[in-house]
């Protein structure tokens, strides 16, 4: 066969290994099918991993349980002990170590989430003491009167 | 040459040796066997304070003031003439604390019935999404969950396109597919993911359905279930208590 028609042909076996040999270096060794098959598990494995690495900021009430064992044994005697304490003092994280302090989110809004009235009756909401939050002391923040550790304890 | 009698022992205490010990490798399996994560809302327990969503944006670091979320919260209210009014303001980051569905006041009289939904990833048996994937960059891990490899993900969104629960959606700060994966290093960590923990009132459940003894699973097979847009065959395993056909 003449040159001229096995020239492009060369060229292009060339390209084709050159594909090959940039993808033994591009792509990871642990990339291929895994335990579902070709449809569901063509990935990088070592995914997982960094998956599971990912940094857990919310520690549960049994992390806050052992030094704050005051505040602790007061809110689950009352109904506010269905609340998780991070929802209302933000994700622990390190705590102690890292953050030194959390904040304590104490604003109107975070107790409407639960207390502003809504008609809904056939939801749990309508077993939930509810406000008028326009009408129910508009200015003042609920802390004020109500212990959010001990809600049935009275106003102060 | 062998007897008869000695090759019936023989034989006998072969097979007995075959079977007890394939039970001790399923027994010893049985052990460090990989879960089937399930996950359960009683949509009657919610009551659409959204505490979920403000979790689950904290924990898996999704830019709190972008409105774009793992999971949310979506509020039905049937009226009594047969409109449906839903909505999920922020995906209820900030829960629902008035009754302005849409931003329409609808008096309480005209409500006939009203109740709050949380969604969340139902981490298919078949998932859609992973299907579409040109580059495998998403895939389903050994237990069952649908993970996304940032490093992996090229930003094409077929996946985004391919979920019927609309689940997906891109990462505002990597540009990648983002989606909720069960908080798997919570689970991977023996921990609940950040929702379930964050639910005052237990309206979302975690379960392992190859579990016997797991209760949350003991729900899904013994209970009236229902999961999501059934006929489209992706399988869900998130599986709703109380459904209402409103529902979308």
């Amino acid at each position: 066969m003449k040159g001229h028609v096995l020239r492009p042909l060369y060229v292009v076996l060339a390209l084709v290994a050159l594909t090959f040999a940039a993808r033994a270096f591009v792509v990871p060794p642990d990339f291929g099918a895994h335990e579902k098959g070709y449809m569901y598990g063509w990935y990088r494995k070592g995914n997982e991993a960094e998956w599971k690495a990912f940094k857990v900021k919310h520690q549960t009430r049994s992390y806050c349980e052992g030094c704050h064992t005051e505040e602790y044994s007061l809110i689950m005697k009352s109904p506010h002990g269905i609340i998780n304490c991070e929802n209302c003092h933000g994700p622990a994280r390190d705590h102690p170590e890292a953050p030194l302090k959390l904040g304590i989110d104490k604003s109107r809004a975070l107790c409407l989430r639960c207390h502003g009235y809504l008609p809904y009756k056939s939801t749990g909401r309508e077993m939930i003491k509810g406000i008028s939050p326009e009408e129910h002391n508009p200015d003042v923040e609920c802390v004020s009167c109500h212990s959010p550790h001990n809600p049935l304890g009275g106003l102060s | 040459m062998i007897s008869r009698r000695e090759f019936l022992r023989l034989g006998l205490a072969a097979s007995a040796g075959i079977g007890l010990s394939a039970f001790a490798a399923r027994a010893y399996s049985g052990k460090g066997r990989t879960p089937r994560w399930v996950f359960l809302v009683d949509t009657y327990k919610c009551v659409g304070c959204g505490l979920c969503v403000r979790a689950c944006k904290l924990e898996n670091e999704i830019p709190y003031e972008v409105n774009a979320t793992r999971t949310w919260v979506e509020r039905y209210v049937v009226k009594k003439d047969g409109v449906v009014v839903a909505d999920a303001p922020l995906g209820a980051r900030d829960g629902f604390t008035r009754n302005d569905p849409q931003g329409i006041i609808v008096p309480d009289a005209d409500i006939a019935k009203a109740f709050f939904v949380p969604k969340l990833c139902n981490q298919c048996t078949n998932p859609p999404c992973v299907q579409v994937c040109p580059v495998g960059a998403t895939y389903q891990s050994p237990d069952g969950v649908v993970l996304v490899d940032r490093t992996w993900c090229i930003g094409c969104g077929y996946c985004i396109m391919a979920c019927p629960y609309g689940m997906r959606f891109f990462h505002p700060l990597y540009k990648t597919a983002e989606k909720c994966n069960f908080c798997y290093h919570r689970l991977s960590a023996g921990m609940k993911p950040a929702c379930v923990d964050a639910c005052p009132f237990g309206a979302r459940l975690i379960g392992d359905m190859k579990d016997e003894n797991d209760p949350v699973a003991n729900i899904i097979r013994t209970e009236r279930v229902t999961v999501l847009k059934e006929e489209f065959g992706t399988k869900p395993n998130v599986y709703y208590l109380n459904y209402d056909s409103v529902i979308r």
